[in-house]
């Protein structure tokens, strides 16, 4: 079964999606996600879309999703790199994404975690992509 | 095209692509009539375990656009109103399928008999 | 003595042809500044040369459909170039018309001791004449068409420019009424503009808006939508007073867009949102 590798960068989790999803992948990345942030105590996700072509109603809703529990274990999703199709396309569908933040691209996205993030909180710097397999 | 497991929807939208792309279709409007099929795909994945698609190109006047035909015989949709509803749904989802891929194509139309299962037909035009 | 409407056309081709190019001219048909008379001349001639091939194809027991096509196509391409110069329909209209009256006339004056024949032969002419002209029009309003249509597409493109007014911050003006194929334009043109420049702030202004609906509030809260998914911010500027009044009217929510009166005042905004400040350069006095 394919897995959507997820990176940890110091108090960060970084997801890229490379693939078009299906249902099954998708929920098996939220639920890795999730015992992820348990384990490391991450303090933001972010999700990387720019590769993904299509988010349907389902894909947008594990968005939410993500956003929602990682928040109730204190740590905030950002999703950036959203391509101007499916933006449109997900407006269109009438699902705004209201409960997740947005960001243009990786590094707007990590300067918006940043800021989200009360100082201090933050205590390890960042260190070069070591990636955990889950 | 037969559409039984979750595994096949991602070649299905390629194969989608492929004739949205052969009719030089918009990228927002590729987008929009394969996240509308994504969509439709998955209703029949999951109230009727799967059923067929045939994939056409149509042409009206100067415009060219695509028919994707979506047949399942589960069964069926027992109040059409209820389900093109926003944000109503028998299973546990959003409510956005029906009346979001609506939304997202040209022509829309649903024809379904209690136990006998479900047809959707769905148009979009390359410039529309 | 059996009646050939062809062969008598062919015979009276030239006389035919004098005899149509004067109801041109007496019909103001003939648009000399259009088209020079020699021109006009030979269209006329050639799509006279294809009627009377195809009449004498059918007398020969050629298929209709098969006859008929040249002098259709003729007619096609005669009458798309015509739409497209800026012929007039009557005009147009009047070109075929003279050519009818032309034949008729020729007719009457062969076939002078058969009124029988006379009036089968004229009906059958009037009926294909009738034809064409259908025909011909249907292709001229074609032919308008696609003017139009192009002209849509070009006015769709200048309309919609995406203006970089600083570094990070992106301005649409939009001018005219706003329904959904333009949104669609004007939303495409943004985010691949704000994709493209990396600008997190896009001030959409609509001080050129003639009015806004509920439809086009609509249209409005979509591209603002869309822009927030993209990870960027958008206000909407240039609400003229009469809009806010309809907005509210309406019973249109807005509350959760950024709105401002003036470009002015949303650029400010913007540069506050950036944590920028402009300041006046002050003067050296000496």
């Amino acid at each position: 079964m394919d897995k959507i590798p997820i990176l940890k960068m110091g108090s960060f989790l970084l997801v890229t999606i490379q693939v078009d999803l299906y249902d099954r992948l998708a929920l098996n990345l939220e639920a890795d996600l999730i015992r992820m942030v348990d384990k490391t105590g991450a303090k933001g996700v972010l999700i990387d879309i720019s590769a993904v072509n299509i988010v349907d109603s389902f894909m947008g809703r594990i968005l939410g999703n993500i956003a929602s529990m990682s928040r109730i274990l204190d740590a905030q999703t950002v999703v950036v790199g959203m391509q101007p199709a499916v933006a449109i396309t997900l407006v269109e569908l009438g699902l705004p994404l209201n409960g997740v933040r947005t960001a243009l691209n990786v590094e707007k996205g990590m300067a918006l975690l940043q800021s989200m993030i009360p100082p201090g909180s933050g205590d390890e710097e960042i260190t070069e992509d070591d990636h955990i397999s889950v | 095209m037969a559409v039984v497991k979750e595994q096949d929807v991602v070649p299905f939208r390629n194969r989608v692509r492929e004739y949205a792309v052969k009719i030089k279709m918009g990228l927002v409007n590729q987008t929009k009539l394969i996240t509308a099929a994504s969509e439709l795909v998955r209703n029949m994945l999951r109230y009727a375990n799967g059923g067929k698609i045939r994939i056409e190109i149509v042409t009206k006047g100067r415009d060219n656009g695509i028919r994707l035909t979506f047949a399942d015989t589960g069964p069926g949709i027992s109040n059409i109103d209820l389900a093109m509803k926003d944000g109503y749904s028998t299973g546990k989802s959003l409510g956005l399928g029906l009346p979001g891929a609506k939304r997202l194509v040209n022509e829309f139309n649903i024809q379904t008999e209690t136990g006998k299962g479900t047809t959707v037909t769905i148009i979009k035009w390359s410039n529309g | 003595m059996t009646l050939d409407a062809s062969k008598i056309f062919q015979k009276k081709k030239q006389q035919i042809l004098e005899t149509w190019i004067k109801n041109q001219l007496a019909n103001d048909a003939l648009r000399e500044d259009l088209i020079s008379s020699e021109e006009a001349r030979t269209q006329s001639e050639e799509l006279l040369d294809a009627l009377v091939n195809r009449l004498r194809a059918e007398k020969e027991g050629a298929s209709l459909a098969d006859g008929f096509d040249p002098v259709l196509e003729y007619l096609e391409t005669l009458s798309i170039t015509r739409a497209r110069k800026g012929y007039s329909p009557r005009e147009t209209g009047a070109f075929l018309f003279s050519l009818k009256n032309a034949l008729l006339k020729t007719l009457s004056e062969e076939i002078k001791d058969d009124p029988k024949g006379l009036y089968e032969e004229s009906q059958k002419i009037n009926n294909l004449m009738d034809d064409l002209t259908i025909a011909s029009f249907e292709t001229f309003i074609k032919g308008r068409e696609e003017v139009i249509l192009r002209q849509t597409d070009e006015i769709a493109e200048i309309s919609t420019p995406v203006i970089r007014m600083w570094d990070g911050i992106l301005a649409l003006p939009i001018i005219g009424t706003l329904d959904s194929s333009r949104t669609q334009v004007v939303m495409e043109n943004l985010l691949s503009q704000i994709v493209e420049t990396g600008s997190s702030i896009a001030i959409l202004d609509i001080s050129g808006v003639p009015a806004v609906d509920s439809l086009v509030a609509q249209h409005l809260i979509k591209t603002v939508s869309a822009t927030r998914l993209m990870g960027a911010e958008c206000i909407i500027s240039g609400i003229r007073p009469e809009i806010a009044q309809t907005v509210v009217h309406l019973g249109i929510d807005l509350s959760g867009i950024v709105t401002k009166s003036s470009l002015a005042s949303a650029l400010n905004y913007a540069f506050t949102a950036l944590r920028m400040e402009v300041r006046k350069v002050r003067t050296e006095t000496k």
